[in-house]
């Protein structure tokens, strides 16, 4: 019998093209997402050196992170987001590559798409030069983000140079309590190990409250796998995501889908098998989490108090902790539900999808958002924005007072126009709360879209639990 | 990429942890489509007040600390998003080589490939150069790649670990990419074995 082996395992052994003494492997990439940042310099490469894409049919392009959130009729306002979206349209014509640019009814957030049009799918690699490429590992996909220079070696050879992860089991059991989401078991993990806690490490999360979650609700944990510091974080296929695959625009259809199914039944983890690293967390007493730091590991419950830099013996983390709670000009002890925020953000490759628009016009429909707070919606993709209004989501969003707009990146990386003034606080539904991520001096708490619309109708940092009905 | 075999040098002391890529150059940076002049934004938001002008006490401004080519920074340097962007902007401004206790795993290969070169020592002998640093600004380290040592004035030598792939295109000053090209025979015996598996993305 041969040795048990872990899924991570699988998918590495089987994208080994070749394996030399003293150099990392070389391995196969399936599937290459292409967005507008971090490609330009890359096709400039392939031209200076006179090269082609290998397997255009293997890459994937959009455009979301310098794309503006206005409507599409309108021109790109700032000159030079306008160059670059541009420059990958003439980069995907002349190299081949299929893409959904600007005008696209199918535009949205490169995690989004991928996704939604079938391109991900179980067993596979994939790569996209930007972090959160993790989201993809939802699938059983070994998915992790890459530098310009890989990017490049990518489209010239379909191969990159990595060396073999360890393993990192994140066992999630039991049931959430209402009011708790996908977002806070990531959000709890990170708290939990720190944003280094992964580093050199793919995630596998298993566990009765893994299994329990939608493909949605997986894509936002795995999404934020990167924020543990992990490289890739992914969760074995199942029925579930056979059911949310079946049909979509470019799986392979007929005797090819049962043949692939067929395929991917194999990919679970092996009983027996073991990791080199292991950590278990108990659902049933997660709470609502939120950020109160400038990185995401600085997490609490959202009913907590913000943390005291004299309890942290560590001079260099006590040093951070101080920092941070300058810049967000917090004070330590006191509880972070009730704080004044000024703007509210639900979008981002975390949480844009249907269940996050659901949940948060849950909580907004019959109720306004507090005068006091500007809230923005960004669906993650352009048929989301349909199916949203096909459901009449907007008009809750719109009737509540907060601003519908059009699928991209927004206000997750603040490229595009759509950005906090300095000083202003936020709550988001993103996975970023570092310095002037939102825009420059912005101050971020990363929570749930629950969390989020709750805080939108108080003005306030809210426990959703706590939202008066 | 330019060889990197020993730098002798200043160390600029950044005792922040977990400095992630926004910080080292934020994201409104990053619509560029070349790589010039990205020294301009290294550390934008540290480095410049509200109206664009440098500000005094933040160290890259300091006048007695320009040309210095190795950074001293607090823990988990380089977290947070892929951009290579970071180490190209680093590597304008002159660095060439960052110690610190950790890298994040992106940040670090991306500056591999980029002549950058990440440097990891102990709690101890990071607290010990941050200390040095404070007394004597002066003070020089020297870096020496093939025998993956770091030269403390005192005389102290202590080892970093580098992968020896890495540690090969470093010396030679060769790509990664390069190298792929050469292997091209494997890949198509791969694509060809896989042909199945490799044509499971059909649009409909
Ligand atoms: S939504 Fe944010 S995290 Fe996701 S791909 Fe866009 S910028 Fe990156």
């Amino acid at each position: 019998m041969s040795t048990p082996r872990t899924i991570i395992e699988k998918l590495w052994d089987s994208h080994v093209v070749a394996e030399r003494e003293g150099a990392p492997s070389l391995i196969y990439i399936d599937l290459h997402l292409v967005h507008e940042v971090t490609s330009p310099q890359a096709f400039a490469g392939l031209r200076a050196r006179g090269l082609k894409v290998r397997r255009p049919q293997n890459t994937f392009a959009t455009t979301d992170h310098s794309t503006p959130t206005t409507p599409r009729a309108l021109p790109i306002v700032d000159p030079i987001a306008k160059a670059q979206v541009e420059q990958l349209e003439t980069n995907c014509k002349e190299f081949g590559i299929p893409y959904f640019g600007f005008q696209n009814p199918k535009q949205g957030i490169v995690h989004v798409i991928g996704p939604e049009n079938g391109l991900t799918q179980p067993g596979m690699t994939v790569v996209c030069g930007d972090s959160h490429t993790a989201t993809h590992g939802a699938f059983g996909a070994l998915a992790f983000g890459i530098g310009t220079s890989e990017v490049e070696m990518v489209l010239a050879t379909q191969c990159l140079l990595q060396r073999k992860s360890r393993t990192y089991e994140v066992r999630v059991d039991g049931t959430l309590k209402p009011g708790v989401t996908a977002k806070d078991i990531i959000l709890a993990l990170i708290a939990r190990i720190g944003v280094g806690g992964g580093t050199g490490c793919v995630f596998e999360y298993r566990g009765s409250a893994i299994s329990a979650l939608t493909m949605e609700e997986r894509m936002t944990v795995c999404n934020m796998s990167i924020e543990g510091g992990a490289r890739a974080g992914l969760i074995a296929p199942d029925d579930a995501t056979y059911q949310f695959l079946a049909g979509k625009a470019f799986v392979p259809k007929g005797a090819g889908w049962d043949a692939a199914v067929a395929r991917w039944k194999t990919l679970p983890t092996d009983d027996g098998a073991t990791y080199d690293h292991t950590i278990s967390i108990d659902a049933n007493t997660l709470e609502p989490m939120i950020t109160f730091g400038t990185n995401p590991g600085m997490g609490i419950p959202v009913s907590g108090v913000v943390p005291d830099p004299a309890s942290i013996s560590d001079p260099l983390e006590r040093d951070s902790l101080t920092k941070a709670l300058k810049y967000m000009d917090l004070q330590p002890g006191k509880p972070l539900a009730g704080q004044p925020i000024n703007v509210v953000f639900v979008g981002s490759c975390t949480n844009s999808r249907m269940s996050d628009l659901r949940a948060a016009a849950g909580v907004l429909k019959g109720r306004k958002v507090n005068p006091k707070v500007r809230m923005m919606v960004v669906p993650g993709s352009m048929e989301i924005k349909r199916q949203a209004e096909a459901e009449g989501l907007d008009k809750v969003f719109r009737e509540a007072g907060a601003d519908w707009r059009e699928a991209g990146c927004s206000m997750c990386i603040a490229m595009n126009g759509d950005q906090l003034q300095p000083g202003e606080y936020s709550v988001s539904t993103s996975n970023r709360n570092f310095e002037g991520r939102q825009g420059k001096g912005g101050r971020t708490f990363l929570a749930s879209p629950l969390t989020a619309a709750a805080s939108a109708v108080t003005g306030v940092v809210t426990d959703i639990r706590a939202l008066k009905s | 990429m330019a060889k990197f075999t020993t730098l002798t040098s200043r160390m600029m002391p950044m005792a922040v942890d977990n400095i992630d890529t926004d910080q080292i150059i934020p994201a409104r940076f990053l619509k560029t489509i070349s790589k010039e002049g990205l020294d301009k934004q290294l550390f934008n938001d540290w480095r410049y007040d509200a109206e664009g002008k440098p500000k005094a006490d933040f160290i890259l401004n300091a006048p007695e600390w320009q040309g210095v080519a190795i950074l001293l920074a607090g823990d988990n340097f380089g977290c947070g998003s892929s951009r290579e962007h970071a180490p190209w902007a680093l590597t304008q401004w002159g660095f060439r080589a960052i110690i610190s206790t950790s890298f994040a795993d992106i940040f670090k290969s991306n500056a591999l490939k980029n002549g950058l070169v990440p440097v990891v020592v102990s709690r101890e002998v990071h607290a010990k150069l941050f200390a040095l640093v404070e007394k004597d600004p002066q003070a020089q380290v020297t870096i020496e790649l093939a025998s993956q040592t770091l030269s403390l004035p005192d005389g102290t030598k202590v080892e970093f670990p580098v992968d020896g792939f890495s540690k090969h295109c470093l010396l030679e000053g060769v790509d990664e990419l390069g190298y792929i090209l050469h292997q091209m025979a494997a890949i198509e015996a791969y694509e060809a074995k896989k042909d199945v598996e490799l044509n499971t993305l059909q649009p409909s």
